[in-house]
């Protein structure tokens, strides 16, 4: 771990919220309070499974008032790396854990003068944190949200609880659909957009309001890759002289890791760029599957995000 | 430590300020080679040796309760020395937490708070004030939460908000700076407000800086030195205040410059901000006038080398530009040549 320092948690509570979501309370194990966060913040989990240790980054739902826990929420993927499958099938409460400390690549502007957020299905999380800072901030906010239907609709009812009137609940199962189009064609200048969700979704809203002329900077999504299944190769580390087999279900950066080289990084998820490093060189194709690099920096083939990419190849030579 | 106060030194009119031996020995000399150029100088703002002006996140040293005066007076006269946009107030919390919990835990002997809930209560023994109030609740303070701290801190404070992948500059108090104004750069970007500095630009400094500071984590703050000098002790060099102390840099001759010319040392920490996402940036001045520095051997020759061979854009930047030679003229005879040892240390 090359994060400074981790806070061990003790689990204090799980419930399954959907047929696909588990809701983990956490506390410090060495008793006290959590650091303070703010709304949009991520932990890193780190699970320490029998072959492999893994570190999937989760938003933190629980309100940034109250710091003796910490809440997460984790959905089953049915594609899962260890990672989902360990939360759901290991964790039980009175286990410990680690946790790095927060960080926001998510946050909300401080100037906008209006929020609007966009959640489709386990992209609601980040927003339950951001929605109690929304509550004591005295700017006018609403929140859109889609599920699969009411038994997939997470914290629905404590949404409608805590904000009334301020949710619109969608589902598909009865059909009704968010109309990005009526919504971000009506809104007041200063208004920022926020959506996380499914990619289509976020890359419906993103188009949606750049044709509407909203300004870049007005326009905020946060979608969480896990690293993609994708065949085996060899990575070579050219400064540490070692060569690495990376096996169809472990991630570029967790076979680096485990070879005892650090690479720095934030989010594990293809968002932050922290992770970046050199290609020296490839005798195939990279498969770039992050959202920080351009599509140009992706076609020069020149780095990569070791966190989500891979490389279709059989020697791929990396700057470590 | 233990630290004793010197509450009657003056920073300005008759400059009683002066450093104790122990004061001089801790001095955090900025260069830790013959040469100076800009560089990239971040590291992790972790514990330093005990005694050192880095062993605690934040500083407090001798001329604390004189500081804190000084800023007062600077107040009086100007009270936009403190300002802070109005989005900021998540943020003025944030910094009056991070330097409560700083020195009640760091100087126990000095300050202490007591946190019950959102009722907080605060005890600063040096400056003899004794406070309760509610934490988030602006009206329970005599004055705006980061001013009311910043009061009973030293250094200056700049409070910096992220969005849009920049930051911004909106909330700080600003008393005992080299010659820049927060009145001027409130609401300017980071590469705005870094605008004039030389060189570093086209060195892609900025561009490094500010990328490394967009992911500054929570719980690991950073810390570089800066440096200038100044004439005179005096820690309001500002550009409002320019017409009292620009003269100054006229009068510096090789006689008087031991006790006129003063190096002038920025030991520079952000924090990653919980509740707001903001960072802060503390600007600590350690004052040194050059008299005290010799009473160093190998500081006395590192320095006279750093400023005789200091790039011309540095020192036309520095301000240095009236006086750099008679400083070098004074220090000449306390450089016989000698090689310096690596490292910042007395010797």
């Amino acid at each position: 771990m090359n994060h400074a320092d981790t806070i061990v948690v003790r689990v204090v509570a799980i419930e399954q919220v959907t047929p696909q979501i588990k809701h983990f309370t956490l506390a410090p194990a060495a008793g006290g309070n959590f650091p303070a966060f703010s709304g949009g913040s991520h932990i890193i989990v780190v699970m320490r499974g029998v072959n492999r240790i893994h570190r999937n980054p989760y938003s933190l739902m629980s309100s940034p008032g109250q710091l003796e826990t910490y809440e997460v929420s984790v959905r089953r993927m049915e594609q899962s790396r260890g990672g989902s499958h360990f939360m759901h099938d290991q964790v039980q409460v009175g286990n410990e854990l680690e946790i790095a400390h927060p960080v926001n690549l998510f946050p909300l502007d401080k100037i906008a003068r209006k929020h609007l957020l966009i959640a489709g299905g386990i992209g609601i999380t980040p927003f339950m944190a951001q929605l109690a800072d929304l509550r004591t901030a005295g700017v006018p906010y609403e929140l859109h949200y889609a599920t699969r239907s009411p038994e997939h609709c997470a914290f629905g009812g404590l949404l409608s609880e805590r904000e009334p009137g301020r949710v619109q609940k969608y589902y598909d199962c009865t059909g009704e659909l968010i109309d990005f189009e009526g919504l971000l064609s009506n809104q007041p200048l200063g208004t920022h957009v926020y959506v996380c969700g499914p990619a289509p979704m976020i890359e419906k809203v993103v188009a949606t309001a750049r044709e509407r002329g909203w300004p870049d900077s007005h326009i905020h999504w946060e979608q969480f890759s896990a690293p993609p299944v994708g065949d085996a190769f060899d990575v070579y580390l050219a400064r540490s002289s070692l060569k690495v087999h990376v096996v169809p279900d472990q991630s570029l950066l967790e076979s680096i890791e485990a070879a005892g080289v650090e690479v720095p990084y934030l989010c594990r998820g293809g968002v932050c760029g922290f992770c970046r490093t050199k290609v020296v060189e490839v005798d195939g194709t990279l498969v770039h599957n992050d959202h920080f690099l351009s599509d140009e920096e992706k076609a020069s083939g020149k780095t990569i995000m070791p966190c989500v990419s891979r490389a279709r190849c059989s020697k791929l030579v990396l700057d470590l | 430590m233990n630290v004793v106060f010197k509450p009657d030194e003056t920073f300005r009119d008759d400059f009683t300020f002066r450093n104790s031996p122990e004061a001089i020995r801790r001095f955090p000399l900025p260069f830790p080679e013959d040469r100076y150029m800009y560089s990239v100088n971040i590291e992790e703002h972790l514990p330093g040796p005990p005694g050192s002006v880095i062993e605690f996140p934040i500083d407090i040293d001798e001329h604390y309760v004189a500081e804190c005066r000084e800023r007062a007076l600077v107040l009086a006269e100007e009270p936009r020395r403190f300002q802070a946009l109005p989005h900021m107030m998540s943020s003025q919390w944030d910094c009056l937490e991070l330097i409560m919990e700083s020195l009640a835990r760091d100087y126990p002997q000095h300050f202490a708070l007591e946190r019950r809930g959102s009722r907080w209560v605060w005890t600063n023994r040096p400056l003899q004030i004794h406070q309760t109030f509610t934490f988030g609740d602006p009206a329970t303070l005599p004055q705006e939460p980061l001013e009311y701290i910043t009061r009973q801190a030293q250094g200056d404070w700049v409070v910096m908000d992220q969005r849009e992948g920049d930051l911004w500059c909106e909330a700080g108090m600003v008393t005992t700076q080299a010659d820049w104004s927060l009145d001027f750069d409130m609401g300017m970007s980071f590469k705005e407000w870094h605008g004039p500095v030389p060189l570093a630009h086209e060195m892609g400094v900025f561009d490094r800086a500010l990328k490394f500071l967009l992911n500054l984590r929570l719980n690991e703050p950073v810390r570089r030195l800066n440096w200038t000098m100044t004439i005179h002790p005096r820690l309001d060099t500002s550009p409002e205040n320019y017409y009292k102390w620009g003269p100054d840099r006229a009068t510096v001759t090789p006689q008087n410059a031991g006790n006129k010319a003063h190096l002038r040392v920025e030991l520079q920490g952000l924090w990653r901000l919980p509740r707001s996402n903001a960072i802060v940036f503390s600007i600590r001045a350690y004052l040194i006038s050059m008299q005290e520095l010799v009473t160093v051997p190998k500081w006395a020759r590192r320095v006279h080398r750093v400023l005789r061979d200091l790039h011309p854009a540095l020192v036309d930047y520095k301000g240095l530009s009236r006086y750099r030679d008679a400083v070098v003229e004074y220090l000449a005879p306390f450089d016989d040549g000698a090689p310096t040892s690596p490292g910042t240390a007395p010797e």
